[in-house]
């Protein structure tokens, strides 16, 4: 059971959660602003772009 | 596999792997299309997302230096060996280490391309076309495995996953914000400007990780 779940963990949110765990954060704003008049179509690629540099930049710190 | 345990054993793995995909498919693919569009290119988009970022993580790493390039020559030695020592053990007639790994190879690289092929087909209205898609992409494959006849050393490995990267995390953008309620400017047209911006912070991050002080080359 244990590795099962290992499994699914490893396969779908891999190295790095935080890069999950943001993806999650931004899905959450960008629902919440389509059901205002405020554009919500930007939130998705700024929110890739941070997570991700934020990840790459962890690793490259890291050595 | 066939050529360090022999073909038979591999060669029925294979076999059944792809029946139980093929049921697999035709259970999953019509449960897909009731549900309603928006839920499935939601969760369709995040899943492409965190896949397509995952894989996009590793590529950058790779292209600036700060991760090893897979050296596919000594993957292939390593496995060859481990195929050549494992243990025989058989099994309904089979040799059961051969037939357990291509089933199991075959399996799961199989739901992952089926999974794509369903998601992309039925999120865009026509899971036909993406099976001619898949189908055309084999076919390509088979070809250039005949004409390489090499391991997968020759295949510019990182390039590729640079590329399905930059495409899985495309799509996810696109998909999930529409599932999330997000109306994009100009309609379908915007993809392209998604895949550009995603192209180009992607180039720009392999830059600037190579300014730093690569820890592998």
């Amino acid at each position: 059971m244990k590795r099962f779940a290992r499994f699914w963990w490893d396969f779908i949110v891999g190295d790095d959660w935080r890069v999950a765990a943001g993806i999650l954060l931004a899905f959450g704003l960008t629902a919440l602003l389509a059901t205002t008049s405020v554009p919500a179509w930007w939130v998705l690629p700024l929110a890739v772009a941070a997570v991700l540099w934020l990840s790459l930049s962890r690793v490259a710190r890291a050595g | 596999m066939g050529i360090t345990r022999g073909w038979r054993s591999t060669l029925i793995g294979a076999g059944v792997a792809t029946l139980a995909l093929a049921a697999i498919v035709a259970v999953l693919g019509p449960a897909l299309t009731v549900i309603p569009i928006d839920v499935l290119r939601l969760v369709v988009g995040a899943l492409l997302l965190v896949f397509g970022l995952q894989w996009l993580r590793k590529a950058i790493l790779r292209a600036s230096g700060w991760r090893a390039v897979r050296d596919e020559d000594a993957v292939f030695a390593r496995e060859r060996a481990e195929a050549v020592n494992a243990p025989h053990v058989e099994r309904a007639g089979l040799d059961w280490y051969a037939f357990t790994i291509s089933f199991k190879g075959v399996l799961l690289e199989g739901l992952e391309v089926a999974f794509i092929v369903l998601t992309f087909g039925s999120t865009q209205g026509s899971i036909p076309l993406a099976a001619v898609g898949a189908g055309a992409a084999v076919l390509l494959v088979l070809v250039a495995g005949i004409v390489v006849r090499e391991p997968l050393s020759r295949v510019p490995e990182n390039t590729l996953a640079f590329a399905v990267g930059v495409m899985l995390t495309t799509f996810g953008i696109f998909w999930g914000a529409e599932g999330a309620g997000v109306d994009w400017p100009g309609g379908d047209a915007s993809l392209l400007g998604v895949l550009a911006f995603v192209l180009l912070i992607s180039l720009g991050y392999v830059t600037a990780l190579r300014r730093g002080k690569p820890a592998i080359v």
